[in-house]
């Protein structure tokens, strides 16, 4: 079932346009991986995609009558949040706001599910501990346990390995593979086209020149092509 | 020591006084968290000169109860500065920095052309720095005191997930279905009466020292929301029970004696916080 369906969008801001020409569609159960240089707009097309931002143009439909609440989304950390006293389960069970709406505090389901996520995550034992003591990669287990408690459906993803180790990165790239695994479909925003080839299933690729299709097509494409030739050849994909 | 407060607690100037103190300290500490992190201080402090100005008209215009005029105009006041200074930061900040200036110079302005006292100066610092008459409070003030913490204190606890969830993460809670600018525009109201509240007791200059420094001490130390949010309570309340009661016994001018021991506090927080990590241990 298709799940978005993006026609000629165009990103912008008050100050101009970002992007434009974008059409892509994503389908149940797919990978997309959205690349592009600094300032292409991916980040812009993330929050379109939440609707925290209107498109300038073309259209961006949620076709399975997709709400805000079966949404889960991974943001790049904000410096708010390293300040913030707050333990790793009040963080978690957060996730669920969505689906109390107007509901003052949290059902026994509902922190049961924040308890699970955790348990899928990993991160079981460090509920009490305080997040802003953490590493970087359990915070973004972290924040991922609270996306996937507001979603069963469609996880968005924005930079989620900025700042990781290689080895924290590649723990953190299996887990996404296992969720999407597990019937997730997954949208994420990244700058490491290595990774993306290896892990997703379509590529949006954005900048002067546009390009959406599967992983396969995108090798073949000359865009494709240009990245791995710059890289040295390491597609062994 | 005790025999003093014992003395001074017979009074029923003295136990409204406690009562009002109290009552606004612990609903001024409940945002001080959210304040602080979502970089809000500074509305805040604007808001407490807008209330400055409202006082001025209000005093004027001699009302019996300052607070008919002050609460709808502070409140509004949240209300549109929140709204004019989303997702606009720069212009948000200039706007306010404007608005609370002006405020406050027509506020004594006000107070200077139309005034009937004869205490002019004394009428303008009581309202800057919280009036010497928090001890001839009669019990109607204290049971508007009353009412409106019941407000602050009820509204929060029933909005905290919400609040932590819009403090936290602004964007996440909005993409995932919570309607933040809701929630955002519940907590600056919040803001504003609880502003309204601390006027009297401590003046329109230090009401943002009442919010802040509570909420800072308790996040030296403490790791969790929950457990930040009820020690700035408890905190808050404890200086103001003690700031009160010296400046029974010293004769000191209420307000700025709870602000100073808010402060003192502070830093004894941080020397417990400092203390804490090189020693390693976790709470």
């Amino acid at each position: 079932m298709t799940l978005i369906r993006a026609e000629d969008l165009t990103l912008g801001y008050e100050t101009g346009v970002v992007a434009e020409h974008i059409s892509f569609t994503v389908e149940e159960g797919d990978y997309l991986c959205i690349i592009g240089e600094n300032g292409s707009g991916k980040s812009t097309l993330i929050k379109a995609l939440l609707k925290l931002r209107e498109p300038m143009g073309g259209a961006l439909r949620f076709d399975g009558g997709l709400s805000a609440r079966e949404i889960g989304y991974l943001p790049q950390q904000t410096q708010v949040q390293r300040d913030f006293p707050a333990s790793v389960r009040e963080i978690v069970q957060s996730g669920c706001q969505g689906r109390c709406g107007l509901r003052p505090f949290y059902r026994k389901e509902e922190k049961q599910l924040a308890a699970d996520n955790m348990e899928r995550m990993g991160i079981a034992d460090l509920a009490d501990r305080c997040y802003r003591e953490l590493s970087g990669g359990q915070q973004q287990r972290v924040l991922l346990a609270r996306a996937l408690c507001a979603t069963q459906k469609l996880l968005l993803l924005d930079e989620p390995v900025t700042g990781l180790d290689p080895h924290v990165t590649a723990q953190l790239y299996a887990l996404i593979e296992q969720l999407n695994k597990e019937g997730l479909t997954v949208i994420m925003v990244s700058h490491d086209v290595t990774a993306a080839v290896r892990y997703a299933s379509h590529i949006l690729h954005i900048g002067r020149e546009n390009f959406f299709g599967t992983k396969e097509e995108f090798l073949e494409s000359r865009i494709g092509r240009v990245f791995f030739a710059e890289e040295g050849g390491k597609a062994d994909v | 020591m005790f025999e003093q407060i014992g003395y001074y607690l017979s009074y029923s100037f003295a136990q409204r006084a406690l009562a009002a103190a109290v009552l606004t300290a612990l609903s001024s500490s409940l945002l001080g968290v959210t304040l602080v992190l979502k970089r809000f201080s500074f509305i805040g402090d604007g808001l407490s000169h807008v209330a400055f100005g409202a006082m001025a008209i209000a005093t004027v215009l001699q009302f019996d109860n300052t607070m008919i005029i002050v609460l709808p105009i502070t409140v509004l006041s949240a209300v549109l500065l929140l709204w004019t200074g989303r997702n606009r930061r720069v212009k948000g900040d200039a706007a306010l920095a404007m608005i609370s200036v002006a405020a406050l110079a027509f506020g004594y302005l006000i107070m200077n052309i139309f005034s009937a006292s004869s205490n002019l100066t004394g009428d303008v610092c009581s309202t800057l720095f919280g009036a010497y008459s928090i001890l001839t409070l009669e019990a109607s003030d204290v049971w508007i005191c009353a009412v409106l913490s019941v407000v602050v204190v009820g509204v929060f606890v029933l909005l905290y997930h919400k609040i932590f969830a819009v403090t936290f993460d602004e964007n996440f809670a909005t993409a995932t279905g919570t309607r933040a600018n809701l929630y955002n525009l519940l907590i600056a109201v919040i803001i504003a009466v609880v502003i309204v509240m601390a006027m009297n007791l401590v003046g329109s200059l230090l009401i943002s020292a009442l919010v802040i420094f509570p909420a800072l001490s308790a996040m030296r130390v403490f790791k969790s929301f929950k457990s930040v949010t009820i020690s700035s309570a408890v905190i808050s309340v404890v200086c103001a029970f003690a700031g009160v009661m010296i400046s029974l016994i010293a004769g000191t001018p209420a307000g700025s004696t709870i602000v100073a021991v808010d402060v003192i506090v502070f830093f004894g927080f941080c020397a417990a916080g400092w203390l804490r990590d090189r020693s390693g241990m976790r709470a």
